[in-house]
């Protein structure tokens, strides 16, 4: 590319990118800060005074809070979720990609038209048949009901990568005497693997981002997950951590956003190509 | 294979069942199908069936008052603004995510040396919890440390240049063009802006947060529209003498348009259905002046246990919703074809 049109590239991609990642640069900082150097409002905030940098913010979260269970139930409802999902939209996606024409391309669209209907709806509904199920303040309750957004969305990714492999390679399969799930379980699925990574770390991160849910079914400290604990129990009426808190919310959002950089073009290629190509 | 010849007639029918494409669909789907009507479907049923009774958080079941809840949501006028309060936030943030967005991601869609980087630091507001991102916009729009009133309020030219960017604020917006309804008053340093205090900056704030959680999502959307276009349209327009704005409105506009579309439609589910962000940085107030319909009916029904009540709130938000869907239906057809 020729340097004037780089240098309007930059010119442009440089202001949005610190607009958009200000807020984190500024929860590093924060996080990096002393609280004598926090709470002066003499100081300077850009550079460390006092006591910063230092890594008591993070020590206090490990140590006094209850983040590490937060991470642990989150990690925890991740995992079963994902797996229920990958066990529900697996076998969905491929029949609709694949086994059932026309029909089955309507009912992929309603499917995904499901993923629309938000929780901010369904959760005072869900709030009672939690109740009734007697789960509330159980990560049951969460394992239950997190599926019902993370399969239709999964689905529709699903269905978008099976049609991308060509189905001659499941018929020569079964030429060579494979069952059709055989072929499902040999052939097809390996060929998927990008494709069910990229479902699997977006059903994750929707499990992570979820807060209605999680502050409507949970009340119990340990019970809570990251999105529901950090913003109903560290901030207690006058009382803030802000470093730790800050701390808090810049631990999860890293290592998301680099695992959404890998898997963002398969991503988009799922999101538009079920439908929208 | 041994396993077959060894097959008993009944294991044999079974697995017949299995390799026949009529059953198999079925059976494979049916699973998820099911799965997704009992938790979708059938809590949204519940919903409309407990807004039309006063069931509360103690019982499943009431008595049933017709669309008693509906009138007197509307009547409230906690209610009304909490709806135009949706509306607003919905419609100015996505406004100004699809010209953001259409900016971004036309210098984004090129080859330069960093991309990779810049990709990922715009893309963070989107990858972390809106949950935990909304806790650090708090603390940016503290009333006594927000980093934002520091940076107005002091000199921030090293070595005492005093350039102090709240008098350039002020010269801003003491011009005569300026609409009425965002006139504000002249910031004063000893008295900084209090960003979550006062219900005209509370709402500033929340359509600024809702916009910058959406714009890396449109902007993804968007270069994947952009990527798609066949290269030869943009020799043919070159052909033809169409370069810069004229390019942009007589070939990419139009041919980004169905694509644009739904990264909008996306944009205006996320946020007119998003509670997160109010509850997290505002919980409606001050004065219940920044309340959505989600916030409110979260407060109605979860927090005052009128179960019935909140849920007629929230289906407000449902003919919207199907809006959205069928134009999504449309403009999906329509990108289909070309």
């Amino acid at each position: 590319m020729r340097r004037r049109d780089s240098l309007f590239t930059y010119l442009i991609v440089g202001p949005f990118a610190i607009v958009l990642a200000f807020p984190f640069y500024w929860m590093l900082m924060t996080a990096l800060r002393a609280d004598n150097d926090l709470y002066d409002i003499e100081q300077v905030p850009y550079k460390f005074n006092a006591d910063s940098p230092t890594d008591a913010n993070f020590r206090f979260l490990f140590e006094q809070t209850d983040y590490r269970q937060w991470l642990q139930n989150t990690a925890i409802v991740g995992v079963a979720v994902v797996l229920i999902t990958l066990l529900l939209a697996l076998p969905a996606g491929y029949a609709l990609a694949r086994l059932s024409g026309r029909w089955g391309q309507s009912l992929g669209v309603g499917i995904f038209l499901t993923y629309l209907v938000p929780p901010t709806l369904l959760f005072l509904p869900l709030s009672r048949v939690i109740a009734e199920l007697d789960l509330h303040d159980r990560l049951w309750s969460l394992i239950l009901v997190y599926p019902s957004f993370t399969v239709p969305f999964s689905i529709w990714l699903l269905m978008g990568f099976f049609k991308t492999i060509p189905p001659e390679l499941e018929d020569a399969a079964l030429v060579d005497g494979a069952s059709r799930l055989g072929a499902l379980a040999r052939v097809v699925f390996p060929l998927s693997v990008p494709g069910i990574l990229t479902v699997v770390i977006f059903s994750f991160s929707l499990v992570v981002n979820e807060f209605v849910y999680a502050i409507t079914f949970i009340s119990s400290t340990d019970v809570k997950t990251l999105s529901a604990g950090v913003p109903t129990e560290l901030i207690r009426g006058d009382v803030f951590y802000w470093g730790a808190l800050m701390a808090a919310t810049l631990i999860p959002a890293i290592p998301l956003a680099l695992l959404y950089n890998l898997f963002l073009n398969r991503f988009i290629a799922g999101l538009t190509g079920g439908a929208f190509r | 294979m041994a396993t077959v010849a060894r097959a008993t007639p009944r294991d044999r029918r079974w697995r017949d069942v299995l390799e026949e494409r009529r059953f198999l669909g079925p059976i494979l789907i049916a699973p998820a199908v099911l799965f997704i009507v009992a938790l979708v479907g059938a809590p949204l049923a519940l919903a409309v069936y407990l807004s039309l009774t006063d069931a509360t958080a103690g019982s499943l079941s009431g008595e049933f008052v017709g669309f008693q809840n509906y009138v007197d949501a509307w009547d409230s006028e906690n209610f009304r603004r909490a709806l135009r309060n949706t509306i607003i936030f919905t419609l100015v943030s996505q406004a100004i995510v699809l010209v953001g967005a259409g900016i971004l991601a036309h210098a984004l869609v090129r080859n330069f040396r960093g991309r990779w980087f810049f990709r990922f630091l715009i893309l963070l507001p989107w990858a972390a919890p809106v949950a935990l991102s909304t806790v650090g916009f708090l603390w940016i729009f503290h009333s006594l440390y927000s980093v934002v009133n520091w940076t107005l309020t002091h000199d921030i030219l090293p070595g005492g240049g005093e350039f102090y960017p709240y008098r350039a604020v002020n010269w801003a917006f003491a011009r005569d063009f300026w609409p009425e309804a965002i006139q504000i008053s002249p910031i004063e340093p000893i008295d900084p802006p209090q960003w979550l205090g006062e219900p005209t900056l509370a709402m500033a704030a929340i359509i600024a947060v809702h916009a910058w959680r959406i714009l890396p999502f449109a902007t993804v959307i968007f270069i994947a529209g952009l990527a798609s276009m066949p290269p030869e349209i943009e020799d043919a327009a070159k052909v033809d003498g169409a370069t810069g704005l004229k390019k942009f409105w007589y070939v990419t506009l139009p041919l980004q348009l169905p694509i644009a579309t739904v990264a909008l439609l996306f944009g205006i589910v996320f946020t007119a259905t998003d509670m997160t962000v109010v509850y997290v940085l505002t919980h409606g107030g001050p004065f219940n002046s920044t309340h959505v319909l989600t916030t409110w009916a979260f407060d109605t029904g979860i927090n005052s246990a009128a179960l019935g009540q909140g849920a007629a709130i929230s289906l407000y938000l449902l003919p919207a919703l199907a809006i959205v869907a069928i134009l999504m239906l449309r403009f999906a057809r329509r990108v289909e074809v070309t």
